[in-house]
């Protein structure tokens, strides 16, 4: 090492040091993107499925020929699939960019990620299920995102700050959905596919391509 | 310029600790391990080091049965570190190197 430019060299070396332990910066572009894709596949089933936007009045359902019991049952379950699968592909693609960068997976600063993402996101699942259990349906829709936008500007502290802007749209949306409930799904599907579509994608080329090309 | 240097930050890893102390509240041991690449017994040395400075605040306790080791930096290590990199900036600054 040359001694000359070592308070340069020192310097670098502590602020990577701080980066690297508060946050966990192996999120992958990827991860966004996949999830994105699941959503809109699970939103279009859900939609082909009801034939109808509006999940909050009985006519609606039974038009389709289906009791609301049988609905509440399908939206359970087309949710269900989504989540698992997008949670999936998350943590696969991420779990891939953590080990090419040869960076642990599983640390203090990961587990930060989530725990501060869980808190959020179980509080809202369980509200969800509680409103599923009074027969409101439609509330669930607004209540995913806001949650959801919730957990992932909590997180954000840990990680890439851009998570930031990805949780304040999300809550945006939901709360406006509270309001337009004739376009519940519709809004969902643009909050949970679009946005992560568009999320992932600058994420991948800002982060994930230059780190591979230094 | 470089009286302010602080010799007890002489070392690389003692650097290192005090920056990852410096935005995380507390680490366990192992975690520190991880993150500097350090031995066992080379990083037993330096936290022992920084905290009979007073820079350091140990605490053990058990997860179940295993025994589980934080550090943290306390308030005059981290006014310490400060001072440290401030002299580090001034020194580059002034076009020496």
């Amino acid at each position: 090492m040359n001694s000359s430019n070592q308070p340069l060299e020192t310097l670098n070396e502590i602020r990577d040091l701080m980066q690297r332990s508060s946050k966990f910066l192996s999120l992958s572009g990827l991860s966004g993107i996949s999830a994105g894709i699941v959503a809109l596949i699970g939103a279009t089933v859900a939609y082909l499925r009801l034939k109808t936007d509006t999940l909050y009045d009985e006519q609606s359902a039974q038009l389709a020929g289906f009791t609301r019991r049988q609905m509440m049952e399908f939206v359970l379950l087309d949710g269900a699939i989504v989540l698992i699968l997008a949670i999936g592909f998350g943590i696969f693609f991420t779990v891939r960019k953590a080990k090419k960068a040869g960076q642990p997976i599983w640390n203090s600063t990961s587990k930060r990620v989530v725990i501060s993402l869980l808190i959020p996101l179980v509080t809202g699942g369980i509200f969800c299920l509680a409103m599923f259990y009074r027969g409101i349906l439609w509330v669930s829709f607004p209540a995913t995102l806001i949650f959801y936008g919730l957990a992932l500007l909590n997180a954000s502290k840990y990680t890439v700050r851009d998570l930031e802007y990805l949780g304040i749209s999300e809550v945006v949306l939901g709360l406006f959905s509270l309001f337009l409930t004739g376009y519940n799904l519709l809004i969902w599907a643009f909050g949970f596919g679009v946005l992560h579509i568009i999320y992932g994608a600058v994420m991948y080329f800002k982060y994930d391509r230059s780190s591979s090309h230094p | 310029m470089l009286e302010h240097f602080n010799k007890a930050f002489e070392s690389k890893a003692r650097l290192g600790i005090m920056s990852v102390l410096m935005v995380n509240e507390s680490l366990s041991f192992n975690s520190l391990k991880e993150l500097l690449n350090l031995t066992d017994g080379n990083l037993a040395t330096h936290l022992r080091a920084l905290e009979e400075q007073g820079y350091l605040i140990v605490q053990k306790q058990f997860i179940g049965r295993k025994p589980n080791t934080t550090y943290g930096a306390t308030p005059e290590g981290k006014q310490a570190f400060t001072n440290h990199l401030n002299a580090l900036e001034a020194f580059i600054r002034t076009g020496q190197y």
